[in-house]
């Protein structure tokens, strides 16, 4: 496989979130540079969370993912200059989470988190008859929400600023 | 150049009370009243240990600091820097979501003026904290909005709590003296005093809605001492336990 910019691109997509696994780090937004040098291609990656534990793990996947497919020298660094946001996700991601059955975030724009919260679309059941239970769920990306009309409770993966 | 001592004290400070800020609230796992709030306390506790690492980790790579997880986790009590009020255990939730509430604020105030530091490497690392401890905030401000409208005796505990917790919440704001003198100098921060200032009125406003009295500053007397390696008796066993498992292997992989 040639190393070009189109072909780590395409080999990014199959470096899947292990919280999210319908997710790839495009869609998610956390590649914020490809570039290559005598050393060979640099990645740049931000992580969502700040404690987000899956960090090293992606680091790593995605080193071992773009090895495999360009068999060249990778190196995949954080990038400090940079802060992840909800707004990086693609409109790809947010279908995709949500025929997973997780909510997506509302695009943010500087409002208070609470607004994000009042009548969020429920992933089920499409209603926006729906209230938030706790700001926490099951991973720090998502929210817990209970929908009135289905009666099942739905995760939302939260807006971030 | 900004004077290293002086950032690293601050550092230092925020990054310990995080730490053990952490630590107090993943003391509610498996705990909690309902398991909403066990997950709710487990997840602001992951944040706040990630929080604390970042903060280590700033002073690893631009202030020639050691490394996160031995910084954490091996040193005297003495070289802690965290102030009194994350120290004190958990006791009953009325305490810890009052603390949550009075520490969260206070945090969130500090980042969201830390995004202009003239220190640089903060800069990005306080717009993302500050945006993951709004969620934080809203989770204090609804359990205090509605714990102080379920009934007297539930009132009259969160106005317990307040009383409790207000003289040990104000030693967060403990003056760093010529130290922070730099750094207001150096623009790294406009100082305790101003975040104080704003957090007095941010909590005032809320508290006021919820129906509890905020005492009155001049009426408390602050608990000090934690910036300056003075603590309570709360922290040695804390910081034993902590480290318990570390300890046995400080070179381990995990």
């Amino acid at each position: 496989m040639e190393v070009n910019e189109q072909n780590i691109y395409k080999a990014l997509e199959l470096v899947m979130d292990p919280e999210i696994p319908v997710l790839n780090v495009l869609d998610l937004g956390m590649i914020t540079s490809v570039t290559f040098s005598d050393k060979g291609v640099h990645v740049k990656m931000i992580p969502t969370f700040a404690a987000c534990p899956a960090v090293e793990l992606i680091r790593r996947n995605i080193h071992s993912v773009l090895q495999d497919y360009l068999h060249t020298e990778i190196i995949v660094e954080i990038d400090k200059t940079e802060s992840w946001n909800s707004n990086r996700m693609t409109e790809t991601a947010k279908q995709k989470l949500k025929d997973f059955g997780i909510a997506p975030p509302k695009v943010y724009n500087g409002e208070d988190y609470s607004e994000y919260f009042l009548g969020t679309t429920c992933p089920h059941c499409s209603s926006k008859d729906t209230y938030l239970r706790s700001p926490f769920g099951s991973t720090l990306c998502r929210a817990i929400h209970f929908c009135k009309d289905c009666g099942q409770v739905f995760e939302h993966f939260k807006p971030l600023d | 150049m900004i004077n290293t001592t002086a950032i690293n004290a601050l550092l230092t400070a925020m990054a310990d009370d995080a730490l053990i800020q952490g630590h107090r609230n993943s003391e509610w796992t498996g705990l909690g009243p309902i398991m909403e709030e066990d997950i709710a306390f487990s997840s602001m506790a992951q944040d706040k240990i990630g929080h604390a690492w970042a903060l280590y980790k700033i002073m690893q790579e631009e202030l020639q600091g050691g490394d996160p997880d031995q910084f954490a986790f091996l040193r005297n009590e003495k070289d802690y820097k965290c102030c009194h009020f994350v120290e004190h255990p958990n006791g009953e939730y009325d305490f810890s979501l009052m603390r949550h509430f009075l520490f969260d604020h206070a945090e969130a105030i500090r980042y969201e003026l830390l995004q202009q530091s003239s220190f640089q490497p903060l800069q990005p690392l306080a717009k993302k904290l500050k945006g993951e401890i709004k969620y934080h905030t809203l989770h204090a401000n609804a359990w205090v909005s509605q714990l102080c409208r379920a009934g007297e005796e539930s009132h009259a505990r969160m106005q317990s709590a307040l009383n409790t917790c207000f003289p040990l919440a104000l030693g967060l704001f403990e003056p760093g003296g010529e130290a922070e003198e730099i750094l207001i100098a150096e623009k790294v921060y406009p100082g305790e005093k101003a975040i104080k200032e704003i957090w007095l009125d941010k909590i005032y406003n809320i508290l006021s809605v919820a129906g509890l009295n905020l005492p009155a500053e001049k009426d408390a007397e602050p608990v000090y001492g934690g910036r300056k390696g003075y603590h309570s008796i709360y922290l040695q066993p804390l910081l034993e336990e902590m480290g318990a498992v570390f300890r046995t292997d400080p070179a381990a992989i995990w």
